[in-house]
Formats: structure tokens, sequence, C-alpha cells
């Protein structure tokens, strides 16, 4: 098996700065993307977007031109189109590139896997027609597809204003934007603005995409606390409720763009049985880190959103810090010797995400957002019900593995990445537990589907 | 505190027949089980309900799991009219497939003598290529044939524990999960069960922990050498049917997955995955069946069975402890229906049944020989 | 329910034609599978094999796999992971897969 000094799984900010560090470390950094091309979602095809126009998708994301630029370099030996299968402990690495698998060693690992958008699920939500805010902007920008009728977004986070403004620049009608950011969250959030103080411009930027919306006339409907897409077959409309009024508001829709906020991809960490810890603030799993950002298994490190939500910049400050660790495990440098450059690294981070505790608590999900009613579908997958997994708890289910044997939710192909929050959390609160001691869906490879042939023959060229 | 009957100490497939078939008969009975993440055997049961080929070194293993597999058909019904949950039991026979002539003659020579020491109540056929693949179109060139029994089948191993905790609780039983057992004590006539801060007062206690029962035996003056033995398991998308019958390390299940399995490793306990044993059983499938060279993977699996030194069952009555039972063994799926028709009963006070006669600990103190 | 920007560049987009169960699609060199059939007002694209209920792609990003297709024969791949090639065969995912 070949043996690489440093594998970084993942092109979007912090694995594209992780490569950039390593290089200048004179480490030859593997970087693998199942993406064709890099960026990774926040800076979705960067190169090869139809929509020129800086103005639309905005200049945080034309910020990130500069680090796809950097993944030329002739020393980083970058490889899209590569889905990671498995990686274990010992730092053994299966990759799928078209047809043909793979297996691979490394002595250093940078998981650079970003984030997906957590659950939103309402009834309904299985509709076609109903997507996720996240597929709208990956649509925008990789083949400048837009909404054809006026669009609902509904939801709360920074991602769904940003996409709302970028539909607005591109001359998008919105037909609503449903927010359902808890009334009085503002003011909670208020007690953490000194944090976020420390980062105005993005402060700014979120008061300024909410200006702008304003200005347009956009129909913003706030403190939406009930949500539910109806039809037959697929979205034809949606019904919602504000406040404590129990009337329902009606709108024909042929598109529904779902968000509320996005968490960390644990797919891989949770597969290597690395320590996660639950953020009660993010509402998240977290692999946990030093502050080297190395996870508890030896080798391995977590940069970016993958290890708790930082955002594009913080990703790709962190990347560098892992970078930087790289540098240092491999002996390519002493921590002496970059100290200063370190402490500085560590300050811009801590300045970066100052203002995540206020994003986290202006925009936390209300609980019934994440504990839907009976009926409602939690693994979309295997069609379970919130109230199936419920009636498991009243079973005696004290978590999402027995709970998984018993329903199968979880057992699909994403593999619990559309459920597993949203079960972890119905069992914690049906049982009265934590969702820390509730505990998360025990995971193995492969992380992405593969065929037998495929794994037949890569575990030979492994042995060979 | 809780009082009962029976304590049964262990969730998993065993312990649950056994619970079950004890609050069935009107018993009071507490069913004691671990947290979420425990060694659960359970989960990585292949699912057969498998006869042939077993007890070939103790033919009245043969028998029991005869006559577990004769009551499995009545077990699945009671289960899905009591709880609504169905097993997915088949019996549509299983082969056991041949890669050689050589192997071909062993087997054969194997089964034979296992039929005549059940005195014929165990059979089989031995089926040619051709015969094979009458019966499983898709079946590689390269497989040889195969043995056939019309005793063996399959069923969902999941389903199968979801039913009996739910048929459990139906017929009045307690579940107490969340915490492990630690210590087992005599009080007078009774047991004292302990655990994180609680206490279970029973009659009579059933160890069924699986690879926990190597701890609590001794404390009941009992003695179970278990060791774990690591299986690992690949399923793959959702399939078409394409596989009527199980083979023993391929089968199709009720939702159309492929499983694929048995594999053996002393790996101690770790549950986790390695890629050449994941390989190998890939690579045997797709001798089995070529066709299914594309087929995807979407989920692997590895779990510790849990092994008695020669790999037949443990079941035992305390004598130092009178009311205390052991009752291990790896097959929890096949002899299911034994466990909550015929040894629940023997737990209760009926007589021993004459096939588990030589299943007690005495025989470790044998030299025995693993089989192969 | 998804349209083309109409974009100065557009005219230097490659169109690329793909077919769905037979209907000719026209889409854009660069276009996923998905992409290209959101483009053209095709919303679901399989049943699932637990209901036989209509799903279509939601995530675009490779989480969810309610995108899956057949594409030149080949079951249960992923829209949203694949680029479109001049005279791919699609066709929609109904149920499970079958063998081959």
């Amino acid at each position: 098996m070949k043996t690489h000094d440093l594998m970084i799984l993942g092109s979007g900010p912090a694995g594209m700065a992780a490569a950039a560090t390593a290089v200048a470390h004179g480490i030859t950094a593997v970087v693998v993307d199942e993406q064709p091309a890099a960026g990774g979602q926040i800076y979705r095809s960067i190169e090869s977007t139809p929509i020129k126009e800086r103005r639309i998708l905005g200049d945080d994301y034309w910020h990130g031109k500069a680090l796809v630029d950097g993944l030329n370099d002739p020393r980083i030996d970058y490889r899209p189109g590569t889905t990671l299968w498995q990686l274990t402990r010992k730092l053994e690495v299966g990759l799928l590139q078209g047809e043909q698998a793979s297996m691979v060693r490394a002595r250093h690992v940078i998981l650079a896997h970003g984030a997906m958008e957590r659950p939103f699920p309402i009834p309904g939500w299985t509709l076609p027609g109903v997507m996720t805010a996240g597929s709208g902007q990956i649509l925008l920008k990789s083949a400048g597809l837009a909404p054809s009728a006026p669009v609902v977004l509904a939801g709360c986070g920074p991602l769904l204003l940003l996409l709302a403004v970028q539909y607005l620049r591109a001359g998008i009608p919105i037909a609503a934007l449903l927010d359902t950011t808890p009334a009085g969250q503002y003011r909670d959030a208020l007690s953490l603005l000194p944090g976020a103080l420390r980062n105005p411009r993005t402060l700014l930027k979120g008061v300024g995409l909410l200006a702008e919306l304003r200005r347009a006339g956009v129909r913003h409907v706030r403190h939406v606390t009930a949500l539910e897409a109806e039809g037959e077959g697929r979205l034809e409309g949606i019904r919602w409720q504000c406040g404590n009024d129990s009337e329902w508001h009606h709108l024909s829709t042929p598109l529904l763009l779902l968000h509320q906020g996005v968490v960390p991809n644990t797919q891989v960490t949770r597969a290597l049985d690395c320590t996660h810890d639950w953020d009660e603030r993010q509402l998240a799993w977290q692999p946990r880190r030093d502050n080297w950002l190395a996870t508890d298994v030896e080798g391995i490190a977590v940069a970016g959103d993958a290890g708790g939500i930082v955002g594009a910049k913080g990703s790709a400050m962190q990347g560098q810090l892992a970078g930087l660790g790289a540098a240092i495990a491999l002996g390519r440098v002493s921590e002496e010797k970059i100290h200063k450059e370190v402490k500085q690294l560590r300050r811009d981070l801590a300045r970066e995400t100052a203002i995540r505790p206020f994003l986290d608590v202006l925009y936390r999900p209300a609980a019934h957002w994440r504990l839907p009613e009976d009926d409602t579908l939690v693994c979309r997958c295997e069609e379970v019900t919130a109230g199936e997994i419920r009636r498991m708890a009243e079973q005696g289910c004290r978590g999402p593995n027995q709970t998984k044997s018993f329903t199968r939710c979880g057992m699909g192909p994403c593999q619990g990445r559309m459920c597993g929050i949203t079960v972890s959390e119905l069992l914690a609160d049906a049982n009265g537990q934590s969702v820390a001691e509730t505990g998360y869906y025990r995971l193995r490879p492969p992380f992405k589907p593969i065929t037998l042939g495929q794994l037949a023959t890569a575990a030979e060229d492994a042995a060979g | 505190m809780t009082t009962c009957d029976f304590a049964v100490v262990g969730g998993g497939l065993v312990g649950s027949a056994i619970a079950y078939g004890l609050a069935k008969a009107g018993h009071r009975v507490s069913l004691l089980d671990e947290g979420d993440v425990a060694y659960r055997a359970s989960r990585g049961n292949f699912g057969l309900v498998w006869v042939q080929g077993k007890g070939l070194e103790i033919p009245s293993y043969s028998q029991w799991s005869m006559s577990s597999a004769s009551l499995w058909p009545s077990l699945s019904d009671e289960l899905r009219e009591l709880t609504g949950v169905t097993t997915q039991h088949q019996a549509p026979g299983g082969v056991h497939l041949c890669y050689s002539r050589k192997e071909m003659e062993l087997r054969q020579r194997d089964l034979t003598l296992l039929a005549e020491a059940t005195g014929g109540q165990f059979d089989f056929a031995m089926l040619d290529h051709e015969q094979l693949r009458e019966m499983i179109p898709e079946i590689g060139e390269s497989v040889t044939g195969a043995s056939w029994s019309r005793w063996d089948g399959h069923a969902n191993p999941l389903y199968l524990l979801r039913g009996l905790h739910a048929g459990f609780l139906r017929c009045g039983g307690t579940f107490l999960p969340g915490s492990k057992v630690q210590r087992v004590h005599q009080n007078g006539a009774s047991f004292v069960i302990e655990r994180e801060g609680e206490r279970v007062l029973a009659e009579r206690v059933v160890l069924a922990a699986g690879l926990g029962n190597r701890h609590l035996a001794p404390q009941v003056g009992l003695h179970a050498p278990l060791i774990p033995n690591r299986g690992e398991i690949l399923v793959t998308e959702r399939m078409r049917p394409l596989l009527n019958l199980p083979t023993t390390y391929l089968r199709q299940t009720g939702e159309g997955s492929i499983l694929m399995g048995d594999s053996h490793e002393d790996v101690g306990f770790d549950e986790g995955t390695e890629t050449p044993v994941l390989s190998n059983i890939a690579q045997r499938a797709v001798r089995a069946l070529p066709a299914l060279a594309n087929t995807r993977v979407v989920r692997t699996w590895g779990a510790l069975r849990v092994m008695t030194p020669d790999g037949y069952p443990l079941y035992q009555a305390s004598l130092s402890h009178p009311g205390a039972f052991v009752a291990c063994c790896h097959s929890g799926v096949t002899l299911a229906a034994a466990h909550a028709k015929r040894l629940a009963p023997w737990i209760a006070g009926d007589s021993l049944p004459s096939e588990i006669a030589p299943f007690t600990a005495e025989r470790f103190d044998v030299q025995t020989v693993i089989p192969a | 329910m998804f349209k083309r920007l109409s974009l100065p560049e557009a005219s230097a987009q490659q169109t690329v034609n793909v077919y769905f169960d037979g209907r000719q699609v026209t889409a854009q060199d660069g276009d996923t599978i998905a992409a290209a059939l959101l483009s053209a007002g095709i919303d679901a694209c399989r049943t699932t094999p637990v209901s036989g209920s209509p799903r279509g792609p939601y995530c675009m990003m490779g989480v969810c796999f309610e995108c899956l297709i057949e594409v030149n024969d080949i079951p249960n791949v992923q829209g949203c992971q694949v680029l479109v090639k001049e005279g791919m065969q699609i066709r929609s995912q109904n149920g499970a897969r079958r063998l081959g």
C-alpha cells in the first residue's frame, strides 16, 4: 500500500487552507474531494459558475477564489471526483475514483468535510418540490438555475437570508420568507452582542442582508411557529401559523426551500469512534479536539465546520492551524519556530469566531422544529415517523442504536445523515435524558456506497 | 426495589426469548438490560434459522436445533398476533455451497453421519450444479454444488428481538433497561440483583448476559468460559427479489437487501470492521453470485459472537445456588423458539429437555477441539 | 420549478442532450443530472422501495440520497454527483433496484 505523508479530505476553505500551509512547510499534501471541483459548498463552482457578475453572489463568495487558485500549486496532489469510502484508526484510506477503488495509507490525516444542513422535518417535507436552501444555492452557483415561480423560503439562519438576497440581486421574485426565529430570541442574543462586536464585519453583513430584503419589500413573515407542505405526489402549497395564533395561512407554491442552520458532518469521525460532545448551544455533535484540532485518534485532525460550525473564514484559519499541526507532527518544523505565527493565528481565529455564540443563540431553532409531531417522517430513507421513535422510547429503547435495530431508522442509504440528530433529540426528550447521555448511531464504513466488486479488489490491491 | 418471580439478566435474543416464554406462562418477570451501547450479539446476527451441519460432534444439538426450527412458525405467528411485529420468518430450506468435489464429499459424509445419529430425523440432499441452478438461477459457475436441507430458513433477527421485547411487555413483563448488572447474590431463598443504585429481588435468576456471563456466572456458583468471536456483515442496497433461499453466508432479507457474512476473527472485544475481512466476504459473495459484483454495499457491521470453547451452548442450573441458571449460545435466532417454549418451562420447574443434557460447563474440563 | 438565469455568458455554455425515461432533456455542460432534470421541470426522479412514494432531489450535495436514478443501465446512482454527458440514458429509479 502506498503511504502518503498527509492526506486532506475535503477541498472547502479548511481543506484548501490546510493544503496551502502544508505545502509551505515542504509537505506534499494529497487533497481528496468527491465534488468535481474545489470550493466545498460555500465556494462551490467558483471556477465555473455562469454567474460572473460579482454583485449577485457577493464578495464573500468570491473571496474564496484565491484559496481555490492555491490548489494549482504543483506540490499539491489534488484529486477531485474522488470519494472517501473508508478511513481506519490505523490511517488506512479507502478511495473511489470513477469505478476504481483503491486503498492507501497516510501518516497524518486532516478531515475537512464541512457541514450539512440541520434536518428540518415538517409534515410533507419529503414531497418533490421541497428542497433545502443549500440546494437552491448550489443550483444557482453551479448551473445558474433559479426558481421559475416566486419562491418560498422558510426557516432561520444566515444562509437563508443570504440566499434570499442572492435571488433578489439576480431578479428572482420571492413569494415569502417565512421566518421561524422565535420571538424574543433577538433579546436573548443581545447578551452575547459584545462577542459579536469583535467581528463587526460579519455582524454588519447580517444586518445589511435584512435591510436589503426590507428595502426590496420582500414579504417577511416573522415568528412562524408551524409549517406544513401539502400536495398529492408533489408540493402544491404550504400552510403556516404565527405565534400563538391558531389561524392557518396558505400559499400555493411549487417550490419550498427549507433551512434551519448547518451542523458538522460527523459521518467519518463517528465511524472512527472519535469521542464526540453534544454542544447544547449549537445543538449539534462535535468531535472532541485538542488545541491543535487533533481528535482522540492519533494522526487525525479535524479542521473547519466538520469540527463545529465556525463559518468560511474561521474554517480557513482552522485549516491553517491543522496544517501547522501536521507540519509539527511530521517533523517539518518545530513548535518553537512557529510559536509567534500560531499565537497570532489563534488570536485571529478567536476574533473571527467570537460572533458564533451570538449567531448560535439568535438562530437557535425552537424545540418543536427539532421534535416533530408523531405523523411526521423523521427517517426519510426508511420512512420512520417521529411517533414510531417515541413508541420505541416507551418500550424501553434508551438510545438510537436499539431504536435503529428495531425500526430501521438510520439503516437507509444516507446512513443516518438526515435523521440522526432528530432521533437523538426525540429519544432524549421522550426518555427525560440529555442528548449527550442518549448518544448517536454507531457508524461504520463504507461512508459512501461501494460495489462488492470494488470492495473485493480494493483490499486485494492493498495486500498486494 | 422491584420484586419478581424471575429476573432475567440480558435483553438480547437469548434473554428476551426466555423472559418472553416465562411471562407468557404467567410468571412475574423482570428483564434487565444494559444501555444503548453494549456488546449486542443480536445486532450482528445473520438471521439464519439453521439446522444443517449443526451437531457434528454432539448430535443432540442437531435435535435441539430441529426442535426449535419446528417451533419457529408458531413463535412467529404468536408474536405477530400479540404485537403486530413480523419476524419475516421463511423456511424454504437452505443450502451450504461447495466449491469442489472434495468439499462435496466431505459435506455429504458429515451430514450422513448426522442423519444417522439423529435416527433419520435430520435429512438432507446433495445438489449438483444443475440442480442448484434450478433453485438459484444466478449461481456462479465455480460453485460445484451444495447440501440442501428442508430444515433451514431465515428471519429478521432485529424484528425478532423487537417482537420478543414487545411480546414480553404485552404479557406483563417488566423491562429494566439502562445499566449493567454488577452483582448477583443470594438472600435466603431469593436472589438480589444489583446494579447502579438499584436492586431487584427475584425468586429465580437467569443469566443470559452473553459475554457478561463470564463475570456473573461465578457469583452463583456457575462457570461460563465464553470467548468473543467477531463476525462481520455486509449489507447491500435494496434489490428486487433474486435469491429464494438462504445460504450459510449469503441471503436476501425481507427488505430486499443482500446480507453477506460468516467471518470469524479472534480480536478480543473489538466490534469494528477490517477491510481485508470485508473484502473476503465480498469476494466470496461474488464467487457465489457473480451478478452481485455491481451491487453496492451500503452498510457493514461487526459484532461479537458469544462462543463457548467448543461452540455448543451452555445451559446449566446452579447446584450451590438453587434457582440460578445460566444460558448462552451463539445461535440466538435459530434457538429462539426452543428458548421460549422449552427452555423457559425448564427454568420454571419442568424437567430438563433431554437434548440439552450435554450442554453443561463440566464438558469444558475435558480437552475439546474447537470445530473448524 | 427552476429556470436558467439569462446571463451574458449564457451563450458560451455548451448544451448537452440527455434522455429521461425516453424524453429528451436539454442540459448544459457542467450540469449534474439532478440539476438538468430540475431545469426541465422534472422534480420527482424515483419512487421509494419502502412505500412507493415519489421523491426528488433534496440537498443537491450527496447527503440525502433522494436523487437516485438509473444511468446507462446502472441503478441507484446519485444524480447530484454525476455530470451529464451527451446521449446519457437516464431512467427513474422505481423501488428497489434490479440485479445487473
